[in-house]
């Protein structure tokens, strides 16, 4: 049975076609020049960022060997014996599934209760804010900030702890607590906008039939928003892979990942260890490994997990789920 | 929009290419060659366009329904609702009788929605919303109910369908699951949502795909989903308000067809636009107008020989 929503719609008089205007826009000079910058830019926008593609590519192939993603990277001036990254790949995935899963539940806790509780409304403003300035201060920035809390002997049990306990404050517990709010605001932002998408009858029909707040929640709204929340978790996953400055201060950027001694996930998580956007830097030009070539790979290998993640959002955003009318 | 103008009145002319309809395919257009095009013979100078016909109101007269005896289930006393300084509902008293449906008719902003939002208590949801009088369920006050425990027994239909975005098996579900500590099974819950399916009408449409999302379903379907999710937990009153309003009309008289047949065992009240449906429909019917309840009586005597002035015009379509 097919369902027209509308009424059927009244038969309007058909009105005879008045003639067009003549194709011939006249516009204005400044008109034109802003049409022509538009296209400009645009255009300019997708030369740049498929040079960054295609240079990557062409020197990523052109140096990425399958070993260097299969072995460990070793100190040494010969650079044929400085071995791979494999090390820094682990610790992406790490520190990402890491940041992940603690900026994933407070994220969508945090929107759900703006979304659906938000009261008193001074402290949903200055939750609003604190989300925002979150959003806007930039890594480093955190990356100090997690340094100075993590150093308190009070975490010392995320970190390495010196003779005289003084904590060391790196490790992928206190870099991955620091990436986390780097994604906090993108799973907020993106979980909120679902839920204020759901129509208030929706939520009503599930208090009409007696549920309170928190099943509505658990059983309809967070179900319905599944959407928002994947594009919101893993564009944040995308800014954990990409950045450098919390590696670099908290998570010592070690070439390799030097687990504590003892117990070995614990330890794990405690140590040291690096990811691809530090390996690039120090090994770029700038850095100290002074091995442009290495650099190149990791970069490539970086970018392809980059493109992925955004591939992966691009799925999630399109899927056509049915929707109701509001 | 003037709901006894013509064009809404649309209903009735739809009502015959509706029958033929129903035992056709679902296809919109159907171009057929073999036969020549039906001729039309103009329409008589003067009239309005619309063949006398359909004029004739098939859809005036009402749903042939049971013989019941109404018992009195809920009553509003002297109910007054504001949001914030506006009154929108002012010193209403109905009472609402299993056995019969109730429609409450009157233009827009006259207050009936808050009115039936307010028998469940959907209306406290609103910030800003103050009631005053009283509300009575089975001669208790409502505000002395849990307000869970009161939407279980006063159910709610909504204008837009609304399933949940789960599949059709779990949306009649819903309201039966959590209700006590432990889960009940699949099975176990089999029986009340195929009985809920059923009585909604939708059982035989949906009995294969009982897993396949709900928000795949038609408008019409989704609507009588929504009937049954609201069924399967045994409600005593049936709020419904403007349910046909985004519906198709075949959709409308499944729907109206399944009101009818309700009104024995749920005590039901109706909020509509369409006066032709509250005639096909209702035993009784309240007229609000700017939060005043103007006039109260049976179907046929408010549409028949309204007393007031004010029912008088907006039944025969003065205003609206």
């Amino acid at each position: 049975m097919s369902a027209p929503t509308q009424a059927p719609a009244p038969p309007v008089a058909v009105q005879p076609s008045r003639s067009r205007p003549t194709p011939e826009i006249s516009w204005s000079r400044g008109d034109k020049i802003g049409v022509a910058m538009a296209w400009g830019a645009g255009i300019l926008l997708c030369l740049i960022a498929g040079s960054i593609v295609a240079y990557m590519l062409f020197r990523g192939i052109q140096y990425l060997d399958l070993s260097l993603l299969f072995s460990h990277p070793q100190v040494g001036l010969d650079q044929s014996k400085t071995g791979g990254f494999l090390d820094p790949i682990e610790g992406t995935v790490l520190l990402t599934v890491l940041g992940t899963l603690i900026a994933a539940p407070v994220g969508v806790g945090i929107a759900v209760w703006l979304s659906e509780y938000g009261r008193p409304s001074w402290l949903a403003r200055t939750v609003e804010s604190g989300v925002e300035i979150v959003a806007g201060t930039p890594s480093i920035v955190l990356a100090i900030f997690g340094l100075l809390v993590f150093q308190q002997s009070f975490f010392g049990f995320l970190s390495f702890t010196a003779e005289g306990n003084a904590v060391f404050g790196r490790s992928f517990f206190t870099a991955g607590a620091i990436m986390s709010l780097i994604a906090l605001p993108l799973v907020v932002g993106a979980t909120r906008e679902a839920l204020q998408a759901i129509p208030a009858h929706v939520r009503e029909a599930s208090y009409a039939l007696g549920k309170d707040r928190i099943s509505t929640i658990r059983r309809v709204l967070l179900p319905a928003s599944q959407r928002g929340i994947g594009t919101g978790v893993t564009l944040g996953m995308g800014r954990i892979v990409g950045d450098t400055a919390i590696v670099v201060v908290l998570l010592g950027a070690s070439l390799q990942i030097e687990p504590e001694n003892g117990t070995p996930v614990w330890g794990l998580l405690k140590g040291t260890g690096s990811t691809l956007t530090t390996y690039v830097y120090n090994n770029s030009p700038v850095g100290e490994g002074n091995a442009p070539e290495k650099a190149y790979a990791a970069a490539f290998v970086l970018l392809v997990i980059v493109i992925f993640l955004n591939f992966v959002v691009d799925l999630i955003a399109r899927r056509k789920e049915p929707s109701w009318t509001r | 929009m003037d709901p006894l103008s013509p064009l809404d009145g649309g209903t009735d002319p739809m009502r015959e290419p509706m029958t033929v309809a129903a035992q056709l395919p679902p296809p919109v257009r159907r171009i057929v060659v073999e036969t020549p095009p039906t001729a039309v013979s103009p329409p008589p100078p003067g009239s309005n366009g619309h063949s006398p016909h359909a004029m004739v109101a098939p859809s005036l007269r009402r749903m042939p329904r049971a013989q019941t005896t109404p018992i009195e289930r809920m009553r509003t006393e002297a109910l007054s609702i504001a949001y914030g300084e506006k009154l929108a509902v002012n010193q209403v008293s109905l009472s609402i009788r299993q056995g019969e449906v109730l429609a409450l008719i009157g233009p827009s902003g006259c207050g009936k929605t808050t009115l039936l939002r307010s028998l469940n208590r959907l209306v406290d949801l609103t910030p800003g919303a103050i009631r005053g009088g009283r509300i009575l369920l089975d001669g208790e006050d409502v505000d002395s109910f849990d307000v869970t425990l009161l939407r279980r027994r006063v159910g709610m239909l909504f204008q837009q369908p609304n399933p949940f975005p789960m599949s059709i098996f779990d949306n009649v579900a819903y309201g039966l699951r959590e209700r006590g500590s432990k889960k009940p099974s699949r099975r176990q819950l089999e029986t009340p949502v195929i009985e809920a399916l059923h009585r909604a009408g939708l059982f035989e449409e949906v009995k294969d795909n009982l897993d396949h999302p709900a928000l795949a379903l038609s408008g019409g379907q989704q609507q009588r989903l929504c009937i049954a999710r609201s069924l399967a937990i045994q409600p005593e009153v049936l709020l419904l308000d403007e349910p046909c309003s985004a519906l198709d009309p075949i959709s409308t008289q499944v729907i109206e067809e399944t009101i009818v047949s309700l009104r024995t065992e749920i005590a039901i009240v109706i909020v509509t636009h369409n006066l032709q449906q509250a005639q096909r429909v209702a035993d009784h019917v309240a007229f609000m107008y700017l939060g005043d309840l103007i006039e109260y009586g049976e179907a046929e005597r408010v549409f028949g020989s309204p007393v007031a002035e004010r029912t008088r015009e907006y039944v025969s379509g003065g205003f609206g």
